[in-house]
């Protein structure tokens, strides 16, 4: 092992080595553990989004045991903040730091630029520069099956939905969950309940009161916490995970869950940094690849549901069905994709209208 | 808006200020004996990981609710002894109180996420808790809700009539001069701030085995600030206090239950700033209000007091 004294010695003492050295690379000292770093937005015992990174963590640990050093901030909040944290994590010698929320994305950038030889992964943004690569799941996805569940199981055609923040991701996951409920009860509504946080479960099972008290007879979330679905259950309406299998909460109630798992591609992503392969992608990856799965169906499921929610995913992975296929209108009713056609990936990324049927 | 649904909403709203309340009426009498502890929220959130960690371990939500009382008291004595026995800054050492607690919390509640625990028990009484409206208005909440108005009369008389109170409030309005007539004022603050960390270990409680019954890291989410906030805007008067929890989380319920219904086209993010302008609004109103004593702190208030002996 190179001490760090020695190290420095080495580097003063003749530039020219000090450039080859930048070249090599992490690989250059294979001796040392490679130092992987991890910003969350959440607390890692948030049984939701956080979490589901933190299994992505715990897979690069198992798979790659001493040749690495994992380290993780938690609960780190979208703003000026994260952007000192990134910066520590770069300055204490992490070589690859994975950012795991939108709002960590200009900060991520611009701490990428400052660290030339560090490589970044940011998840969810649309952002990527020399060092950083930009990873996200296509959730959708896992929308488009529960809305389709949704679509069967609702009695009032109502639905309720706990948002977090008005951005795209969250925005397309309204409109996947509600496009594909609308395909099995054409007169199904959404009414969308922002209570702007990723975490807060008594504001969380606040807003599912409030729903349920307007008719909602079917929840589902994009926030973190398993409250919405412990009020759920406590009220016997209809529910969904979020990131993490959280039946336990609901056991009757929970039909299914809409699974991150991050763990290959971080274990993938770590590979290339080790062996020097390490190149700026951007992948948005679902139920083929694996990054989004469902976790088992609820019993209280009718044999013909979990067929159609089947269908569904199957369709996806063999590419012939795609949750965003026109003819779409808008809320205000103006068609927005044609009959036939499909959402590029890019217009689902900038996604700041609302399909027919939500209320937000 | 029909009898019954507005019925559902004051639910949902008392579920809201009742941890709101405990934990603000605590560090009221607390700020009365001239203490600022500004530890609430690691209070608070101690208190929620014992209550939920005890009463799923032994099944009782009543022995739960007792260790996030204790779990509360603890963090207090702590507080206490750095501030009131070595005369450490109270502000400093309220703010690593809180820190210390969410740290404390994730690490005492790791094995605890993810299992539900059952919820405390809801008063039933055959017959009434059934009538429409008046039933499940007045009769149908868990023994925490009842107490957490109960806890407003006591600590207004408390302050107001008893000579403990009165005791109290010397010492917060004037340490020097109660410490010259005999009284001790070190003894009189450590149990204000221990029963100020027992009523945030109750809010605590309250959250984890009644409001959302499970623990999640960090599940206050800023009550404890607000609760902070609350007992300024109060003007450290328990009865103003309850009209501010209530208040606060009446426009924070009414806020989701407006956008459920379409949001009369006010953008949610305005929505959500609803419940702090109208706690800053009333806030102004009061202090540039007529009325004597608007907004009387107590005159110790974060002084440390060092007895000449």
């Amino acid at each position: 092992m190179i001490k760090p004294h020695s190290r420095r010695h080495f580097l003063a003492g003749s530039g020219a080595a000090a450039g080859a050295l930048a070249l090599g690379g992490p690989a250059a000292f294979a001796a040392d553990p490679l130092k992987v770093g991890f910003v969350y937005v959440g607390p890692v015992g948030d049984f939701g989004w956080t979490h589901g990174h933190d299994l992505g963590r715990k897979a690069i640990e198992k798979e790659f045991g001493d040749k690495v050093k994992t380290t993780f901030v938690e609960s780190v909040a979208e703003g000026p903040d994260a952007e000192r944290v990134i910066r520590q994590l770069a300055a204490a010698g992490n070589k690859l730091i994975f950012t795991t929320s939108f709002g960590f994305m200009n900060q991520t950038v611009r701490v990428a630029k400052q660290f030339p030889k560090v490589m970044f992964e940011h998840a969810t943004g649309y952002q990527t520069a020399k060092n950083v690569s930009a990873y996200n799941a296509r959730f959708y996805e896992g929308r488009d099956v529960i809305g389709t569940i949704a679509g069967h199981m609702t009695k009032t055609g109502k639905f309720g939905y706990i948002a977090s923040f008005p951005i795209p991701e969250v925005v397309m996951g309204i409109n996947a969950f509600i496009l594909a409920a609308r395909k099995v009860r054409p007169d199904a509504e959404i009414k969308v309940v922002w209570v702007n946080s990723w975490f807060d479960p008594g504001k969380e099972a606040d807003a599912t009161k409030a729903l349920i008290d307007q008719g909602c007879d079917v929840i589902t979330q994009h926030t973190d916490s398993p409250a919405p679905i412990q009020t759920s259950g406590s009220r016997g309406v209809w529910c969904f995970g979020q990131a993490s299998d959280m039946s336990s909460f609901a056991p009757d109630q929970h039909l299914t869950a809409i699974l991150d798992v991050w763990g290959p591609y971080y274990v993938e992503r770590t590979r290339a940094v080790l062996d020097g392969t390490w190149q700026t992608s951007n992948v948005w990856q679902g139920f083929k690849e694996g990054m989004v799965e469902m976790s088992p169906y609820n019993k209280n499921l009718p044999a013909e549901v979990v067929a159609a929610a089947e269908k569904i995913r199957k369709g996806i992975i063999d590419g012939s069905h795609h949750s965003f296929t026109g003819p779409i209108k808008d809320q205000d009713g103006k068609e927005r994709v044609a009959a036939g056609e499909r959402m590029s990936d890019e217009a689902l990324l900038t996604m700041d209208w609302y399909v027919e049927g939500v209320t937000a | 808006m029909a009898p019954d649904a507005a019925v559902l909403v004051i639910l949902t709203v008392v579920g809201a200020a009742t941890p709101l309340l405990f934990a603000a009426l605590g560090e009221l009498v607390v700020e009365k004996s001239g203490v600022l502890n500004l530890g609430v929220e690691g209070m608070m959130i101690l208190g929620a990981v014992s209550a939920f960690a005890v009463a799923v371990s032994t099944g009782s939500g009543a022995l739960g609710v007792v260790a996030g009382m204790l779990a509360g008291m603890a963090m207090a004595f702590i507080f206490g002894v750095l501030t009131l026995t070595l005369a450490a800054n109270q502000v400093a050492t309220g703010l690593a109180l809180t820190i210390f607690g969410l740290g404390l919390s994730s690490l005492m509640g790791a094995s605890f996420i993810g299992i539900p625990v059952e919820p405390l028990a809801k008063l039933s009484i055959p017959g009434i808790s059934q009538i429409p409206i008046i039933g499940p208005l007045f009769f149908g909440h868990d023994a925490l809700v009842y107490l957490s108005f109960a806890a407003v009369v006591a600590i207004a008389w408390f302050l107001k009539k008893s000579r403990a109170g009165m005791i109290l409030r010397a010492v917060g309005e004037s340490d020097i001069s109660a410490h010259s007539i005999g009284y001790n004022v070190i003894a009189v603050r450590y149990r204000a701030v221990l029963f100020g960390g027992a009523m945030a270990g109750l809010g605590g409680a309250f959250l984890s085995l009644s409001y959302t019954p499970l623990w999640n890291e960090g599940m206050t989410a800023g009550r404890g600030w607000i609760a902070l906030a609350l007992v300024v805007f109060s003007s450290w008067r328990p009865w103003r206090l309850l009209v501010g929890a209530y208040l606060f989380g009446g426009v924070t319920i009414l806020q989701l239950y407006t956008q459920g219904a379409g949001g009369l086209g006010i953008p949610a993010q305005v929505m959500s700033m609803l419940p702090y302008l109208a706690t800053i609004l009333v806030l102004a109103v009061i202090a540039a209000g007529p009325w004597k004593g608007r907004l009387d702190a107590p005159a110790c208030l974060g002084k440390p007091f060092r007895p000449s002996t």
